[in-house]
C-alpha cells in the first residue's frame, strides 16, 4: 500500500492514502477494528496427508471460532438468514462458515487462512460461462468491464481475483483463492504470470483510482488461479477484494507448535 | 482542490461554495442514518424527533454498547450510499439537510436535489474505520433506539475528515466523471489487450 501510494499523483488519490494508512496505523496500535463490515467468515483449510486430525472436529471448532470472535470479541454479526433476514448475532449460520478444504500430499502441517469477507468487495463479485469460441479475448475483456462497472463500490484499491477454467462452483472458488494470494504474487504459469500483469497495466490505465474518485491506482494486484475446463466451456469468475484485504493465517504442526502468520 | 474546515449546522451559502475535489473537514454534530432509518421516516411517516435543518448525515450502521442510559462507541464505519439515493431529495427537501457522508456516491435524482437546495456528497474512505471512530467524540443520543443498528444517531465529532467533495451544487458528479474518462479510455486499452 505504501509503495502503491508513492507512484500516486492525483492529489485528491494521496489524500485518501493517507487516511488509509493512518487507519492501519491506528488499528494496529489501538487494537481497533480496521473496518467495521467483519463480514462472512471463509476458512481455506490445507491438511498434510501426515497430520492426523478428525476434520470433523476442525470444522465444528472453526465454527465455533467465528462465533466467539461475535461473541466475546467485536466481530460485527453480518450473517442473516436469506428470506426472514434474521441476523443470529454470530457470523455463523445455516452454511457458515464458508470451508475449503484441500489435502497436501506428503506434508505434516495443518494450514488455515481466515479471511473475513466485507460485502461492499464481495458485491461486486462476477460470473460467467463463455464458450471456446469466444477465446481468451472474451476473458480479457469481462475482466476489464467487471472492474470499470465496480467503480468505487468495493473500495479500491484492493486485489481483483480473478478464477479461469474448471466449472461454474469451481471457477467461483479459484477466484477467491486467488484473492487470498500474497498481494503481487504471480501464477506458476507463466502465461498466466503474464496475463496478471497485462491485466494489471490494463486496469490501472482506467485512472478510476482510489475510492474511484480518480488516480492512477485502481487496484493494487491482480491474480489468477485456474483449472482444467470442459471442452465446450471458458468459464471466469472476479473476487474483488477492498484494500484492508484481511486475512489471518495459523498453521499447525505435529508436535502442537502454531505459526500464526499473514 | 480548497480546503474547508466546517462547522454544522451547515448554511446554504457555505454549500454553494464547495466544488468537487474539494477537501472538507467537519467539526460539531453529524446524524447517521441507514436503509431503515428512513424507510421508517419516509415511507411509515415517523418525524424525526431532532431538527435535521444544515445538517450533515452519514451513512452508516455502527457498532455501539449501552452502559446504563449512555451509547458508547465501539465501531463507527460507513456504508455504501448508492441503495439509499431515493431518500436524499427527501431529506435536502423536507427536511434542509445539506450533506450527505458515504462511500460509493449517489446518482442523478440526488444530483439535483444538490443542486435545487444548495446541498452536497462528501465522500469518506471507505474501510477507514478506525480512522472514523477515533474522530467521533461522543454518542451524544441515539434516536428511534428499536431500529437499533440502524436507528437515527447524533455523533459529536472533531476534525471529521478529510472528506472529498464529490457531488456539489452545481451538477458535477466526481464518479460519472471519473467513470466517464475511464470509458474514454477503454478503445486505447482493449487494443493493447488484443480485443
Ligand atoms: S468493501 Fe471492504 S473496506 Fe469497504 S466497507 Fe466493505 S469490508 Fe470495509
Amino acid at each position: 500500500m505504501k509503495k502503491a501510494s508513492e507512484r500516486e499523483t492525483n492529489p485528491t488519490a494521496k489524500e485518501i492514502f493517507k487516511t488509509i494508512l493512518a487507519n492501519v496505523e491506528l488499528a494496529d496500535k489501538e487494537s481497533m477494528l480496521i473496518c467495521q463490515d467483519t463480514g462472512l467468515p471463509i476458512y481455506l483449510v490445507k491438511v498434510g496427508t501426515k497430520f492426523q486430525v478428525d476434520c470433523a472436529k476442525i470444522a465444528a471448532a472453526l465454527k465455533e471460532g467465528a462465533k466467539r470472535a461475535t461473541v466475546e470479541h467485536p466481530f460485527r454479526s453480518s450473517s442473516t438468514h436469506p428470506i426472514t433476514r434474521v441476523n443470529p448475532q454470530t457470523s455463523v449460520g445455516e452454511g457458515l462458515p464458508i470451508l475449503y478444504w484441500d489435502f497436501i500430499e506428503g506434508s505434516d502441517v495443518l494450514d488455515i487462512l481466515m479471511i473475513p469477507k466485507g460485502s461492499g468487495s464481495e458485491n461486486m463479485s462476477a460470473m460467467k460461462m463463455f464458450t471456446p469460441a469466444d477465446g481468451v479475448k472474451a476473458l480479457k475483456k469481462f475482466v476489464v468491464d467487471t472492474v470499470l462497472q465496480s467503480g468505487s463500490n468495493p473500495c479500491p484499491p484492493g486485489v481483483i481475483g480473478v478464477g479461469i477454467g474448471g466449472t461454474a462452483d469451481l471457477v467461483s472458488k479459484l477466484a477467491k483463492e486467488a484473492i487470498a494470494r500474497p498481494v503481487g504474487s504471480h501464477n506458476h504459469d507463466p502465461y498466466f504470470a503474464k496475463m496478471e500483469d497485462e491485466l494489471l497495466e490494463a486496469i490501472n490505465s482506467l485512472g478510476i483510482g482510489p475510492m474511484g474518485l480518480g488516480g492512477a491506482v485502481t487496484t493494487l494486484a491482480v491474480h489468477i488461479e485456474w483449472a482444467y475446463t470442459h471442452i465446450t466451456q471458458n468459464p471466469i469468475a472476479i473476487n474483488t477484494q477492498c484494500w484492508p484485504a484481511r486475512r489471518a493465517r495459523a498453521k499447525i504442526y505435529p508436535d502442537g507448535k502454531v505459526e500464526h502468520g499473514y | 482542490m480548497a480546503n474547508y474546515n466546517l462547522t454544522t449546522p451547515l448554511t446554504e451559502e457555505v454549500v454553494r461554495k464547495l466544488r468537487v475535489r474539494d477537501v472538507v473537514t467537519l467539526q460539531g454534530t453529524i446524524f447517521g442514518i441507514r436503509d431503515l432509518t428512513q424507510i421508517y421516516i419516509f415511507d411509515r411517516g415517523n418525524e424525526p424527533p431532532v431538527s435535521l435543518q444544515g445538517a450533515a448525515c452519514i451513512h452508516t450502521a455502527p457498532s455501539l454498547k449501552k452502559v446504563g442510559d449512555r451509547w458508547e462507541k465501539i465501531c463507527v464505519g460507513t456504508t455504501t450510499s448508492g441503495r439509499m439515493d431515493r431518500f436524499t431529495p427527501l431529506l435536502m427537501e423536507k427536511y434542509g439537510v445539506r450533506a450527505i457522508i458515504g462511500k460509493g456516491g449517489q446518482y442523478q435524482a440526488s444530483l439535483d436535489a444538490m443542486k435545487k437546495f444548495g446541498g452536497c456528497y462528501l465522500a469518506i474512505v471507505g474501510g477507514a474505520a478506525a480512522v472514523e471512530t477515533k474522530q467521533i467524540v461522543e454518542v451524544e443520543k441515539v434516536y428511534f433506539e428499536e431500529l437499533h443498528p440502524e436507528a437515527l444517531y447524533q455523533f459529536r465529532v472533531k476534525d471529521f475528515g478529510p472528506l472529498t467533495v464529490a457531488m456539489d451544487s452545481h451538477g458535477n458528479n466526481l464518479y460519472t466523471e471519473v467513470k466517464k474518462a475511464a470509458e474514454g479510455k477503454l478503445p486505447e486499452i482493449y487494443k493493447r489487450l488484443g480485443i
